[in-house]
């Protein structure tokens, strides 16, 4: 038996050193793993990260951003925007070939647009496409959108996956083929999904900006974190993002080393404790600086994240061009958490315990099941209040009631909660004082009439200098009135194989020079047709 | 016999729709709602798409009304759609996890009986004995220790440090370039460890019953003729003792029927097995309430239709049964 298992592990590895660059060469395969499954594979239905990550190789948008997260053109070969900032002309790069041959045209736009914004098509993402009062198309490869008013993030919305018209035009969308075998016009081609085990998409020859290196492309799905990190250190897969203690201790042994390189980058999400500010004592601006004061964001990201983060001062992050670091900070200090909160009334009683006219300050803290991390930090916030004399609950809540029964209904005191944000900043959802009804993310009740003025002026501003200069006030502002205690940016953190070179980390993470990245022959490890029959 | 098979079944069927209304009204009481699980903080997601989205599952209606719709599909065995953004027939989704799953279970059931069984007569024969103590002992730390412990001390010994077996999955991604043989070979190294522990668990509850029925068989007085009258000890073990102690734990294998098509959550994430717990778990978490019914419904039946089973073979193995 044992001399059977010996037999068929075929893998070559060992003796070969990755370190040489070696030249560019076209083959091998990535293997990539995700926790969950693929849902759906047109990303117009989808919301969950695995769908859109394969998607994402298979589709292009008219737009995209580059590694400084500028826009730059993907289908789109330029584009026009019209003087009075109300229309955007998109001239449409030829050639473009979806992977069953037939050419991409200015109708497959149009086809996009439409079947975005029909109200049949239950789709998450027809908010930005509602606001385009009219859509043309004006030849072949000439497509131009119309709007009511400037909207300063219409650009990025257009950076949508467009869909083939010729395979969905009169079709039911809900139930096209192409949910499990999408046909794109990306730099890899969709091959096959075995349900519960993985995705392949090969390499797509033709690619409009050059055929990529990597041959093969696959995603095998692996739904615990710790057999993932397991197949890791087996070589089974060749990416993966690390918790902070595998980044930092677990991956630190030789042998390791050898075969992955480790990134680290700051992601485009902060985490933060929201105040309701409709609940009694965080009415009061005072008393939510002191509260910023009196937690110490330092120890939490030594602690928790071991140190994988940047202290978080606001609602962008410090690799948007939108961000302003020079803003009011709140470094820990009990001495000023306490004077601030003497002003406001409350005074130390001889048990420790702040009180105002003889009541307590307490209030519950909730976070949702699951998230260690979150967990934690409101353990270590717990703490640091109780040293200024204030006295926090903690209630741990499974996700779907956390949003239902307390966010949703605005029966919370306080809440752990983390944002990702989009690097093209749109702030209007969870700060703009008319996004407080149900179900809207401006939970906290939020209202400021100078915030909501801003917002909307910079929505309608297409001059970047401008609406930097907006946004940096809308952030002093945020910072002023401290209506989240914002904790920290987190770091991603990944490891790659270090057979795969060419690998660039930049504002906007790793992959986007994917179709660059390449194995030399001599340390290629799976041949060219190993796997799959092509 | 006859009749009180038909009595039997006709019983079953008030009990499996008791079942599936009970069933129906637990989900919906969940908080949360189908898609709601991705979308809830999305800002993307307008008041409007909401709606669209309640009224395309249907959600929009009262639950009786729900209910009814799904009862009225239900009858003539279509499972519907799954409310997941896949947008699949509920009944595909199930036949392709329902293999992996009754494999992984068979063979388990068949190692638990194969292993239980001799150590459940050796520790009767040999009571008190320090081997039966070091049985009793290995099947019940097989028992208490969590599966998800062992699978992972297991995998990272024969995964990482020896590098004998692949560590999750069931087939390699090259398999469909193997020849049979290396197919064969192929699946069986992937379930080496699956099968291992998660027959571990059980050795403990089959050896037990082995020992403490086998027990009460030899204080038999018709044991004691046996002996009496000369025959040797093979002998009354086989043909006396165990025909009559094997009785209840062919009960236990009709009692198993329903676990055929159960997987365990936490075991088949650990080996990455696509199998029922996974798409249980999925479901409950997306609120994807046609499967969750489809499964229930099926599972359901099989616990019913196993109980059948054990009691007819009862009837069959005890003639008391049959008549009274």
């Amino acid at each position: 038996m044992l001399a059977f298992l010996f037999f068929g592990c075929s893998q070559q590895k060992g003796t070969t050193s990755y370190d040489d660059p070696g030249k560019p060469a076209c083959g091998d395969t990535i293997v990539m793993a995700s926790i969950g499954e693929a849902s759906n594979l047109i990303p117009l239905l989808s919301t969950d990260s695995a769908s859109h990550e394969i998607a994402g190789r298979v589709y292009n948008g008219l737009v995209k951003y580059d590694k400084d997260l500028n826009i730059v053109g993907d289908l789109a070969e330029s584009w026009e925007i019209a003087k009075d900032n109300l229309s955007i002309t998109f001239r449409l790069k030829k050639d473009v070939q979806w992977h069953d041959g037939k050419p991409f045209t200015a109708h497959d736009v149009m086809y996009t647009y439409k079947v975005t914004i029909d109200p049949k098509t239950p789709t998450a993402y027809a908010a930005d496409f509602q606001l385009v009062k009219k859509a043309e198309v004006l030849d072949d490869h000439t497509f131009r959108a119309t709007y009511d008013k400037p909207f300063a993030p219409a650009l990025i919305s257009w950076a949508t996956a467009i869909m083939p018209r010729h395979l969905l035009e009169g079709k039911d969308i809900t139930a096209s083929p192409l949910i499990r075998k999408p046909v794109g016009t990306g730099p890899f081609i969709f091959k096959e999904w075995v349900p519960g085990e993985r995705v392949v998409l090969t390499v797509n020859k033709d690619y409009f900006e050059g055929r990529p290196y990597i041959d093969r492309y696959m995603m095998r799905i692996i739904p615990d974190s710790a057999t993932m990190f397991l197949e890791l250190k087996r070589y089974g897969i060749d990416m993966m993002g690390l918790a902070p203690l595998q980044f930092l201790k677990q991956t630190e042994y030789p042998r390791f080393k050898q075969e992955y390189n480790k990134f680290k980058y700051l992601a485009f999400n902060y985490t933060y404790l929201g105040f309701n500010l409709k609940h009694g004592p965080f009415k009061d601006r005072r008393v939510r600086q002191a509260i910023s004061h009196a937690i110490d964001r330092k120890e939490i990201i030594d602690g928790i994240l071991l140190g994988l983060g940047e202290e978080a001062t606001g609602p962008f992050t410090p690799n948007m061009w939108a961000y302003n670091g020079n803003v009011k900070k709140y470094a820990y200090s009990k001495e000023k958490a306490l004077a601030l909160l003497k002003e406001v009334g409350y005074e130390k009683g001889p048990d420790g315990i702040l009180k105002r006219n003889g009541s307590p300050f307490e209030f519950m803290l909730l976070v949702n099941q699951g998230n260690t991390v979150r967990i934690q930090c409101a353990e270590l916030i717990q703490r640091r209040l109780s040293e200024v004399g204030i006295t926090v609950k903690i209630r741990v809540l499974e996700w779907a009631s956390l949003i239902n029964e307390f966010i949703d209904k605005r029966n919370f005191d306080a809440v752990i909660l983390g944002w990702s944000i989009n690097p093209e900043p749109d702030p209007y959802d969870i700060w703009h004082s008319s996004k407080q009804g149900p179900k809207e993310l401006n939970f906290i009740s939020f209202e400021n009439k100078e915030v909501d003025e801003i917002i909307e002026k910079a929505r309608h501003t297409f001059d970047r200098a401008q609406r930097k200069r907006y946004y940096g006030r809308f952030q002093e502002i945020i910072a002023e009135e401290a209506p989240y205690v914002f904790l920290f940016y987190p770091y991603a953190t990944v490891a790659i194989h270090k057979r795969f070179k060419g690998i660039e980390p930049a504002a906007a993470g790793l992959m986007h020079n994917f179709i660059k990245w390449y194995v030399p022959e001599n340390q290629r490890r799976y041949k060219a047709n190993a796997a799959l029959s092509p | 016999m006859l009749r009180y098979l038909l009595k039997r079944l006709f019983f079953m069927v008030p009990m499996l729709f008791g079942i599936t209304l009970i069933s129906f009204l637990v989900i919906h009481l969940v908080p949360g709602e189908p898609g709601a699980f991705d979308t809830d903080m999305n800002p993307k997601v307008t008041k409007q798409v909401r709606e669209r989205i309640r009224a395309f599952y249907g959600l929009d209606k009262p639950l009786h009304v729900q209910y009814w719709m799904w009862l009225k599909r239900i009858v003539k065995f279509d499972f519907g759609i799954s409310f997941a953004p896949d947008r699949r027939p509920v009944i595909d989704k199930i036949k392709e996890r329902l293999p992996v799953t009754i494999l992984i279970n068979l063979l388990s059931l068949a190692l638990i009986f194969l292993v239980g069984i001799p150590i459940g007569i050796y520790c009767a024969r040999y009571k008190d004995s320090i081997l039966d103590k070091a049985l009793t002992s290995f099947v019940f730390a097989g028992y208490a220790a969590p599966t998800f412990w062992i699978a992972l001390l297991l995998m990272m010994f024969f995964g990482v440090y020896l590098e004998l077996l692949p560590i999750s999955g069931i087939k390699s991604f090259n398999f469909s370039e193997l020849s049979f043989f290396d197919k064969t070979i192929d699946v069986a190294k992937h379930l080496i460890l699956p099968v291992c522990i998660s027959g571990f668990g059980g050795l403990a509850g089959i050896s037990r019953y082995m020992k403490n029925s086998l027990l009460e068989v030899l204080r038999q007085e018709y044991i004691t003729t046996a002996y009496a009258k000369g025959l040797p000890e093979s002998m009354v073990l086989k043909k006396h003792a165990l025909r009559n102690a094997l009785l209840p734990v062919i009960t236990i294998l009709g009692l198993s029927i329903p676990g055929l098509i159960g997987g365990s959550v936490i075991f088949e994430s650990i080996f990455s097995i696509p199998g029922m717990g996974q798409l249980f778990y999925m479901s409950v978490m997306a609120r994807d309430y046609p499967t969750i019914m489809g499964i229930l419904v099926i599972g359901a039946f099989l616990t019913l239709l196993g109980n059948l089973i054990a009691d007819i073979s009862y009837a069959l193995a005890d003639p008391r049964i049959r008549i009274g």
